[in-house]
């Protein structure tokens, strides 16, 4: 039932070794707490395996990897609501709905999250603005609870747990089963729009000021442009089509219209990308490389799109995250209030251009704040900077990113579970609040008495003792 | 749950498992994993050696915890390596450096409790231990295991049969592991110490250029990084023991070495 097994962050930055479970329905789960209650041991949940962290690494502990149960239990195409098993990756949701004409309410830029794993983070996407998290859209949803009980939960009944347990990172209870509103869509295509910005103030004021106009908006910074152009890049936006502007939306609703790209410029294999990039992830190529595309992005853009390849960036280059080489990529990614982002972010990339860390990929999304315990929220902007884990001078990138910390927290900023690594105890306190945190842990101590749900996530920014 | 902060991919650690580890070449391999920034589980008879190697190790921060446990007490390795898996968080390297060498006193005389209590410690222990090591390695594909044989094992000398049989018997077993488990992705590295001067010296009849054990600890710490499948420490011992192990029998058994 237990097998050792080695498992990695998707940065491929860390790795722990685990007893990993795979179990397929709620009679097995129950067993493995049993049985962790037994051992005196701790038990880690699993999903698609996609976070940047150690979110769902559990060193020499139990790990629930709950992609067997991976059943969509109910589709109503008339009401646009679906009920799943938490192993339903964000792949299989979309491709069940759209063809109906629904679209998932929030997505990640993967579409092989896991919809347990996309609750317990409280992803966001490039809708956030308009749309909130994901758990804004959780209908229902059951869990299992380590203390035995297997609750019901809803912003109506258990209100206090249904805010909790989403963006509660798999800490306080299992989810067995999901039910999510759909969005309706009248076509297989978004419009999108792209243009440049040419420096950070340009960049956050086009997000604030076009956000309310779009569905959707993203930029991409080139974090290694300093001076005047430093914080430049380009903003996407896309709406949904209005019912009838697409005369063939019952074609571009199809899966087969769905399909990303299966090479790179036309020629190059995409399994092969990672090989080929990894000579190239260097301070000074990717410098290149970000200059060619900011160029590139010079000029206004305005086209139709599948919704895949519009939403689902991260998949178009399977295991691109290779590119990174030997010691992975981490990610570090930091949600400011309107009013001090520019200020905490010109000094970042100044500080990481200073020290030769360089991010090489630079992502900004607008947000509001939302009303999950656990919360990432802000009435504001997110930077998400990715960085590659040197061979040398690791422990000056640390230092770095702790005065990263502090300069967001001291601006009101906070964090999403997903992504920072580095990001310790204290600092956590200090953003989500005494209080956030006093509520988690009576609520930990309800749902969990004898601590059996840890990760290394939990030991590294709750400790490992109350 | 893990006894120390999570690693993170910009302060990564390493875990290691050292038994026999109050003195010695174990000892010294303790400080200097600790210098590595290893986190380290500390196993040996000695409770207070151990406590007192863990209070020097634990300054400025924690690196190492210590168990007391008898390596001939092979019932209690089970539930022992579960709590070290748990308390370390996992595993990547194991050192088996337990040893005990009781010569007989004297080339005609025969003690049969001291072979046994050799055979006991240096052979049956390791395979107590590795034994139950080897197959979560192997589950894992990931894993090193360092075994501390002896250049006594390479040739049956006059001086201590039991301790020569014993060497010999671990270098079969841990090349066995090797050959095991290679193909899984796991790192089997034989050491092979000539003279060490540790509390074990004092049995040796004759002592020829002995090191320190900070010299062997540093030796096979490169040669673990290196991946190394065998090493002699100190280096020389390779070309002595090509001589010794090519000596014909004749020869050899007329000898006193």
């Amino acid at each position: 039932m237990l097998s050792f097994t080695r498992l990695e962050n998707f940065g491929h930055s860390l790795s722990a070794t685990c007893f990993l479970a795979q179990p397929e329905n709620v009679e097995q789960i129950a067993d493995l707490f049993r049985l962790a209650r037994r051992k005196g041991t701790t038990i880690t949940l699993r999903g698609g395996g996609r976070s940047y962290n150690d979110a769902a690494l559990n060193g020499g502990g139990i790990v629930l990897d709950l992609s067997r149960m991976n059943r969509i239990l109910e589709w109503d195409p008339q009401r646009g609501v679906l009920r799943a098993e938490p192993g339903v990756t964000l792949q299989q949701v979309w491709q069940r709905v759209l063809p109906d004409g629904w679209w998932p309410p929030v997505v990640s830029g993967t579409m092989f999250t896991t919809l347990g794993g996309c609750l317990a983070a409280n992803i966001h996407g490039k809708n956030n603005y308009h749309a909130g998290t994901i758990g804004e859209h959780v209908l229902e949803f059951r869990a299992f609870l380590p203390s035995g009980a297997e609750v019901t939960c809803s912003p109506n009944h258990n209100a206090d747990l249904f805010y909790a347990l989403i963006g509660g990172l798999g800490l306080l209870g299992v989810f067995t089963s999901i039910t999510l509103q759909m969005k309706r869509v009248h076509s297989g295509l978004l419009e999108v729009h792209a243009w440049p910005v040419h420096n950070l103030e340009e960049h956050l004021a086009s997000l604030h000021s076009n956000a309310p106009e779009y569905d959707y908006i993203v930029g991409w910074l080139d974090a290694t442009a300093a001076g005047r152009g430093l914080g430049r890049g380009q903003i996407h936006a896309a709406r949904h089509l209005p019912p009838g502007a697409d005369a063939q939306a019952e074609r571009t609703r199809q899966l087969e219209y769905q399909q990303l790209p299966s090479t790179i410029l036309g020629i190059f294999p995409k399994s092969l990308m990672p090989w080929l990039m990894r000579p190239f992830m260097q301070n000074w190529s990717v410098a290149l490389v970000n200059s060619g595309k900011y160029l590139l992005g010079l000029r206004r853009q305005r086209y139709l799109q599948p919704h895949a390849a519009f939403h689902f960036l991260l998949d178009y280059i399977p295991a691109w995250e290779r590119a990174y080489g030997r010691h992975g990529l981490i990610q570090y990614q930091s949600f400011l209030p309107k009013e001090t982002a520019a200020e905490v972010w010109r000094e970042m990339l100044r500080l990481s251009q200073k020290h030769g860390f360089p991010s090489y990929l630079g992502v900004t999304k607008r947000h509001r704040p939302d009303a999950f315990l656990l919360s990432h929220g802000v009435d504001g902007f997110s930077l998400a900077l990715d960085f590659k884990v040197p061979d040398r001078r690791r422990a000056e990138m640390h230092g770095l990113l702790q005065i990263f910390d502090r300069l967001v927290v001291e601006a009101g900023g906070r964090f999403y579970f997903a992504k920072n690594s580095e990001t310790n105890a204290a600092t956590t306190r200090q953003f989500l609040g005494e209080e956030a945190v006093r509520r988690f842990r009576t609520l930990k101590k309800r749902c969990d008495p004898d601590h059996v749900l840890e990760s290394d996530l939990y030991r590294r920014i709750f400790g490992s003792q109350d | 749950m893990p006894r120390f902060a999570p690693p993170t991919p910009l302060t990564p650690y390493r875990r290691a498992l050292i038994l026999g580890a109050s003195s010695g070449i174990g000892e010294a391999l303790a400080r200097r994993l600790a210098q590595d920034d290893y986190r380290l589980a500390l196993v040996a008879r000695r409770a207070n050696r151990l406590q007192a190697l863990c209070d020097e190790l634990n300054q400025p921060e924690p690196r190492a915890l210590y168990y007391v446990h008898d390596v001939t007490h092979y019932d209690e390795v089970p539930s022992l390596l579960e709590r070290i898996l748990r308390d370390l968080g996992g595993l990547d390297v194991v050192f088996y450096v337990a040893g005990v060498n009781e010569p007989p006193g004297g080339l005609d005389r025969y003690d049969f409790e001291k072979d046994r209590r050799m055979i006991e410690v240096n052979l049956l222990g390791a395979m107590a231990w590795l034994d139950a090591i080897a197959p979560l390695f192997q589950q894992a594909g990931h894993g090193h295991i360092v075994g501390i044989s002896s250049v006594a094992g390479e040739r049956g000398r006059v001086g201590n049969p039991g301790y020569g049989a014993s060497k010999a018997a671990l270098t079969s077993y841990l090349e066995s592991l090797r050959n095991r488990l290679t193909r899984h992705g796991v790192h089997v590295l034989t050491v092979k110490p000539g003279f060490v001067q540790t509390d074990m010296l004092r049995a040796a009849q004759k002592v020829i250029f002995p090191i320190s054990p900070e010299r062997a600890a540093a030796d096979i710490v490169r040669a673990l990084e290196q991946g190394k499948q065998e090493i002699y420490t100190p280096w020389f011992w390779r070309y002595i023991m090509f001589v010794i192990r090519n000596l014909p029998s004749p020869i050899f058994r007329r000898l006193t070495i």
